[in-house]
């Protein structure tokens, strides 16, 4: 029962495969990993398997890729505009494994992968990353106007150019934070509001209003549905938004 | 667990629980998993990316330009096929039409002959019947003379006659004659 009621528990890393510990650092093939892999196997199945006929007439998983690229690459192209077809595989890449992680997370006893900052974090990293190496392989010094909005007078130029290198230093934060709190609070309501049914339950005459942490449960898997959906858009908008810097830096 | 408190097992599961079970820490912040979780991701996500960018996504955009070049290609051949249709139907309209005038003239024309045939054998059968009413009218104005002249020899006859019975002896027959053209002189030829 207390182990149940534990909504921490469920982030807990399982070591499938151990191998060992390099200094303070556990080395395993956990649960988390084996997500990782099956949320790629799912994603090639869906984008390599299922478009194998490249049928004029799509079936239904060929409609399903063709509908995911199709909307990656809009918003990609409304986003970053000009020249950001380069990018589309990369905020596929991003989009598609933001989403199947999310999702595998709110399957029953299954583990929520973007719930470990670390994993939302390097994914923001790579994001920031491919922003400055393109910024500066393409644009060369000039990138560094990214930090410099035209049209500000010369003495305000100090304030506004600190302001948008910390605003430019937070986004890898606030890319990850704000996925890797989504999906942990959401999980952790669900598991406290899904625990008072039991708690209610063993509790003798209590147990009549156990019906309302239900319906509170159910709902809150619905939104958690529509969080995990929203937060991987969130996700491959804000790259693309963030990218339309290193391909347009002057604005 | 018949507790009479509900709340207790929560408070315990949530403050004293994760001590026991973890180590006291919060497991996405367990910095020792960071480098394993760092290498699991990269392989993973790095796998994909070379998966979607090298095989998935070139098929799909082939997939999509194969379907609109196609689309484009049958949607040019339908309007092809329907300036031709159009084509052929101005042609044909225009057959119509032309059938029609054509028929419209022969049509005229035969009216227009028929009418002047009409109107010439009018005209000749008018003449003819005027020639012929001319001819009746001549004979019946000679065998009217013919008349009268036979009417002056009989009244001459019978005035001889008469005035022979009258007197015992017969007139002279100019002087009868005379007398008859003196009482009608309008009618004398």
């Amino acid at each position: 029962m207390a182990v149940k009621m534990d909504p921490i528990h469920q982030f807990e890393l399982k070591p499938l495969v151990s191998f060992g510990h390099i200094g303070h650092q556990n080395i395993a093939f956990t649960q988390s990993a084996l997500y990782m892999f099956l949320a790629v196997g799912l994603i090639a199945l869906l984008t390599i398997w299922a478009t194998r006929s490249r049928a004029v007439v799509p079936g239904r998983a060929q409609s399903l890729a063709e509908v995911f690229y199709e909307f990656i690459g809009q918003t990609v192209h409304q986003s970053a505009g000009h020249g950001s077809e380069r990018f589309v595989p990369l905020v596929f890449s991003l989009f598609m494994f933001v989403l199947l992680l999310n999702l595998f997370g709110m399957i029953p006893y299954a583990f929520a992968v973007t719930s470990h900052i670390i994993v939302t974090f390097m994914l923001a990293l790579v994001v920031i990353l491919t922003v400055v190496i393109y910024g500066f392989m393409a644009h060369g010094t000039h990138f560094l106007g990214l930090f410099v909005p035209p049209g500000v007078p010369g003495w305000l130029k100090p304030l506004i150019v600190v302001i948008e290198v910390v605003s430019f230093i937070s986004r890898p934060i606030s890319l990850s934070v704000r996925l890797f709190a989504n999906m942990l609070a959401g999980h952790i309501a669900l598991k406290i509001f899904a625990g008072f049914v039991p708690a209610l339950l063993a509790a003798g005459v209590w147990g009549i209003l156990s019906p309302l942490p239900l319906a509170l449960s159910v709902a809150v898997t619905a939104l958690e549905m529509l969080v995990a959906v929203l937060q991987a858009y969130v996700f491959a908008t804000l790259t693309s938004i963030y990218l339309s810097d290193a391909l347009h830096p002057g604005h | 667990m018949a507790q009479p408190h509900a709340p207790a097992p929560l408070k315990e599961g949530l403050i004293h629980e994760p001590a026991s079970e973890h180590g006291g820490g919060f497991p996405p912040f367990e910095s020792s998993t960071f480098v394993a979780q760092t290498l699991w991701l990269a392989l993973s996500f790095g796998l994909l990316y070379y998966l979607m960018s090298k095989i998935a996504l070139p098929q799909i955009a082939g997939i999509l330009h194969d379907r609109q070049a196609r689309l484009s290609g049958d949607l040019d051949q339908a309007a092809r096929a329907k300036s031709e249709a159009d084509g052929a139907r101005d042609t044909y309209e225009r057959a119509l039409k032309d059938a029609q005038d054509k028929a419209k003239g022969i049509a005229q024309a035969t009216r227009e002959q028929l009418a002047s045939e009409a109107e010439t054998r009018r005209k000749s059968l008018e003449a003819d019947l005027a020639t012929k009413l001319a001819e009746a009218e001549g004979q019946i104005r000679s065998r009217t003379a013919t008349a009268m002249g036979s009417v002056r020899e009989v009244a001459a006859d019978a005035a001889t006659a008469i005035v022979e019975r009258l007197t015992g002896h017969a007139p002279d027959r100019s002087a009868v004659e005379a007398a008859y053209d003196r009482t009608r002189p309008q009618t004398a030829h």
